[in-house]
């Protein structure tokens, strides 16, 4: 694994976690949503602020997970996401100063672990090219 | 739970397009190869352009975003600390399995024990979420 590949494993993490984050505080901006009333409020929720710079955001991490899934399997590159949880606990204890419990700090380390053991194994099981 | 029957409904749809859509974009990417390699080799204007002609690349980006209006309307319905883990342990269960079915992955022991210790992990931290 090259510098450049744990880049990209950073850049998925990052992305992800932020551009959740944004969506969730447009969303509570745009109230109730009813798709049975007003198709349309999730083509409106674009033009929240909040939503259009999470869809950036999660634009980002879409580049950065391809590029991923063009030297790593899909079963490999998975694990590696769910770094995002560690990234926002860890985030909410040190910087936001929030009592995180033991049972978020036992699910950090374990996440933690299972991204240290998948990353020590193969990237890629599968040949690439168009025979596949 | 604030978890409805609506929102399970709409979490299953997540985790269906979510799935669908890495599998294409996997499958997308494997046939490319590494794009690192072919942007020194070719350019940048060829790696995006080999992209871009894939159809697979296509479908995928029509899944993902399925699943993305599927989860903005989760999201609205529910807590984020109940969507956000319960949607990716799901997802995280059926992307390995997808893996192993759909794109002929070798998913050993390391693999699947690191899948299902991220999924405890989740649901340990969405047993207590954050105030």
């Amino acid at each position: 694994m090259t510098v450049s590949k744990y880049l990209t494993l950073l850049a998925i993490v990052i992305c992800s976690t932020l551009g959740d984050f944004l969506l969730k505080v447009g969303m509570n901006q745009m109230g109730d949503v009813s798709l049975l009333t007003d198709p349309l409020i999730l083509i409106r929720a674009l033009v929240n602020p909040w939503v259009a710079a999470g869809t950036l955001v999660l634009i980002g991490f879409f580049v950065a997970f391809t590029v991923a899934l063009s030297w790593a399997d899909l079963s490999y590159v998975m694990p590696a996401t769910a770094l995002g949880y560690v990234l926002t606990t860890i985030l909410s204890a040190m910087v936001l100063g929030e009592h995180v419990s033991g049972y978020r700090w036992a699910g950090v380390i374990i996440i933690s672990l299972a991204v240290g053991f998948v990353t020590q194994g193969k990237a890629r099981t599968v040949p690439e090219g168009p025979q596949t | 739970m604030s978890a409805s029957w609506a929102v399970w409904l709409l979490l299953i749809a997540f985790v269906v397009f979510t799935t669908a859509g890495d599998v294409f974009l996997a499958k997308a990417m494997t046939r490319i190869g590494d794009l690192g390699v072919l942007r020194r080799q070719k350019g940048l204007v060829a790696c995006v352009a080999a992209v871009m002609s894939s159809g697979q690349f296509w479908l995928a980006i029509v899944n993902m975003a399925l699943s993305f209006f599927s989860l903005l309307t989760a999201l609205n319905w529910a807590n984020l600390s109940f969507v956000g883990p319960a949607s990716s342990a799901l997802t995280f269960v059926a992307n390995i399995a997808a893996a192993r079915v759909f794109l002929k992955e070798d998913v050993d022991r390391r693999r699947w024990l690191a899948a299902a210790m991220v999924c405890v992990g989740i649901l340990l931290i969405g047993l207590d979420p954050p105030k």
